[in-house]
């Protein structure tokens, strides 16, 4: 425990010098492991801790993105106002989604393909609604200035990145040590076991989707403003999905650093891909030479880690 | 303390449980048995939430609690235990009874003592760090009697713990649930091993083709012709006596 604790202060110590010390190139990678940890740990709080694993979760972060974009393009909001209203959305759009699937009685791969399809219905209304001017996107004017949630110094958005990986750590430390973290636990394990034992397994269910819901919307919010721009595609394409899903599934469902550790992991096999095919003429055409890695070390990953990277490091038999 | 009364379920054509009825009083360990496929985990599972009667009435301390959901009648307090049993696989054995014990205890520190308390009447307290999945037969079972009890329930439904137990296990078992009786926890349990039922239950229901039989002691019930007869076929009882 004490060797944990010394090794996170550590982690931690250098995560904040790091971007003192590397060129603004490595500060925006930087700043991008830590976003997907977070985007990957909300996740990993329906999906790993409860089970309740979803194909979706980009839609969570698209009513983020558009929720703060609308408010501050149409309604000339303040971004850090709008970032509340944003998150609190996304956790509404979780309570719908809950209550809608799992008052059905949706479990496993029927849920997993119903927030697939939540997702879609909303992408394709981002690109028809008037509001959200369909697939031209939103444009959020660059005045950059910390008043606008926009930044000169990439320091300061790393840094925002580092402090919402940490709250959502947080959360999740939380849950391994609550009663509601261990109900989580219980459905997913088993749901009739839990029943018999007096867990309502429909209300924590629709506890936990708002929670998960509400923090990848304020990943949206956070996407919006740094980039400046969303549109259907970006902000309710399956392929954040599919990033939620694999940073945690890679560095470990359902335990407290395993999003980080797969966002570090990716992030990382993403640079020495890139690194790789500047170097080596004959791999220059192989165009998602990433993607292929990805792809091997998924399969060998679920194969033989089936408590993704996570599982290397732990000892004793119990799951943390 | 439990009144059952006319309870039928059907699934599709087949009738499961036929207007069967039973009673259990405070402080008693009652039997319930019959031949494979009787319906008595249907009844068990009706009596406990899991599945709603087609007709009839169960009432719990003078209160009818028919159709209510499993949690509901958990807080009500009778629990169930699974005959195929139902371990939380990746967890380790406390978590696994802290996930009862937290039903009345919302501390993490007291729910892990509680745990680690119900872990040493079931004998489990030399496994509280095993994970659920690496647990014996008779390791699962005593994992069901003890999630359940962490629950602190009045009345106990067993379905089946000494089902693929050897004869040692058994009369461990056997010994655990006087002792769980005798901590004032009124207990109906569905049993094959007939051995335990004789030693541990003062009255018997007996079920078969979804329909009660026979009630009465164990002595007397081993006894009537009607249930030698479900057991072992018509005319059974006749050629016995000869």
């Amino acid at each position: 425990m004490t060797r944990a604790a010394l090794l996170c202060a550590a982690g931690l110590a250098a995560a904040i010098v790091y971007p003192l010390l590397v060129p603004n190139y490595l500060v925006n990678i930087g700043m991008l492991v830590f976003f997907t940890a977070f985007i990957g740990q909300s996740w990993n709080i329906a999906g790993g801790f409860a089970g309740q694993t979803s194909f979706g979760h980009v839609v969570f972060f698209g009513t983020g993105a558009y929720t703060s974009t609308i408010l501050q393009v149409t309604y000339g909001w303040n971004p850090w106002l709008a970032w509340p209203v944003a998150t609190a959305m996304g956790g509404v759009v979780g309570w719908m989604i809950a209550v809608l699937s799992f008052r059905a009685g949706l479990r496993g791969s029927y849920f997993a393909l119903i927030t697939l399809a939540f997702a879609e219905v909303f992408r394709i209304l981002a690109n028809s609604v008037p509001f959200t001017k369909g697939g031209l996107g939103m444009l959020i004017k660059a005045d950059q200035r910390p008043i606008n949630f926009q930044f000169k110094d990439p320091i300061w958005i790393y840094y925002l990145a580092l402090l919402l990986c940490l709250v959502s750590v947080a959360i999740a430390w939380h849950l391994t040590r609550s009663r509601f973290g261990a109900r989580l636990v219980a459905i997913r394990e088993n749901e009739d076991a839990a029943r018999a034992l007096g867990i309502d397994v429909f209300a924590e269910k629709v506890k936990v989707l708002p929670l998960s819901g509400a923090m990848c919307a304020a990943g949206g919010t956070f996407y919006a403003q740094k980039y400046l721009y969303i549109d259907p595609s970006i902000a309710f394409g399956v392929d954040k999905s599919v990033e939620m899903l694999l940073v945690s599934m890679v560095g470990g469902a359902g335990t407290i650093f395993g999003p980080l550790i797969g966002s570090f992991t990716l992030m990382g096999i993403n640079e020495a891909t890139r690194w790789l095919a500047s170097v080596v003429p004959a791999l220059k055409n192989v165009q998602p030479l990433s993607l292929i890695v990805y792809g091997i070390m998924l399969v060998l990953i679920v194969a033989r880690l089936p408590n993704g990277l996570m599982g290397l490091f732990r000892r004793g038999p119990a799951r943390a | 303390m439990l009144e059952v009364r006319d309870i039928s379920k059907a699934f599709g054509g087949l009738k499961a449980v036929d207007h069967a009825s039973l009673d259990v009083r405070q402080g008693e360990i009652v039997g319930l048995i019959g031949p494979n496929g009787a319906g008595k985990t249907t009844l068990f599972a009706t009596i406990a939430g899991f599945h709603r009667p087609d007709a009839g009435t169960v009432a719990f301390d003078g209160k009818e609690i028919t159709g209510l959901a499993p949690h509901r009648i958990c807080a009500a307090g009778m629990v169930r235990t699974f005959q195929i049993t139902q371990p939380f696989a990746g967890i380790s054995v406390r978590e696994n009874i802290m996930v009862g014990a937290y039903f009345r205890i919302a501390d993490r520190h007291l729910a892990a003592r509680e745990a680690e308390a119900v872990a040493a009447t079931v004998g489990m307290a030399d496994q509280l760090d095993r994970r659920g999945a690496d647990l014996t037969v008779a390791g699962r079972k005593r994992l069901e009697l003890a999630r359940a009890l962490a629950t602190g329930p009045r009345l106990l439904l067993l379905d089946e713990v000494m089902a693929g137990l050897n004869p040692t296990e058994i009369v461990e078992i056997v010994g655990v649930i006087k002792d769980i009786r005798a901590s004032g926890v009124t207990i109906l349990l569905i049993e094959h091993v007939m051995q335990a039922v004789t030693s541990l239950a003062e009255r018997v229901y007996v079920l078969n083709q979804g329909r009660m039989i026979a009630e009465g002691t164990p002595a007397a019930i081993a006894e009537d012709p009607q249930v030698v007869e479900a057991y072992l076929g018509p005319g059974a009882a006749r050629i016995l006596r000869a």
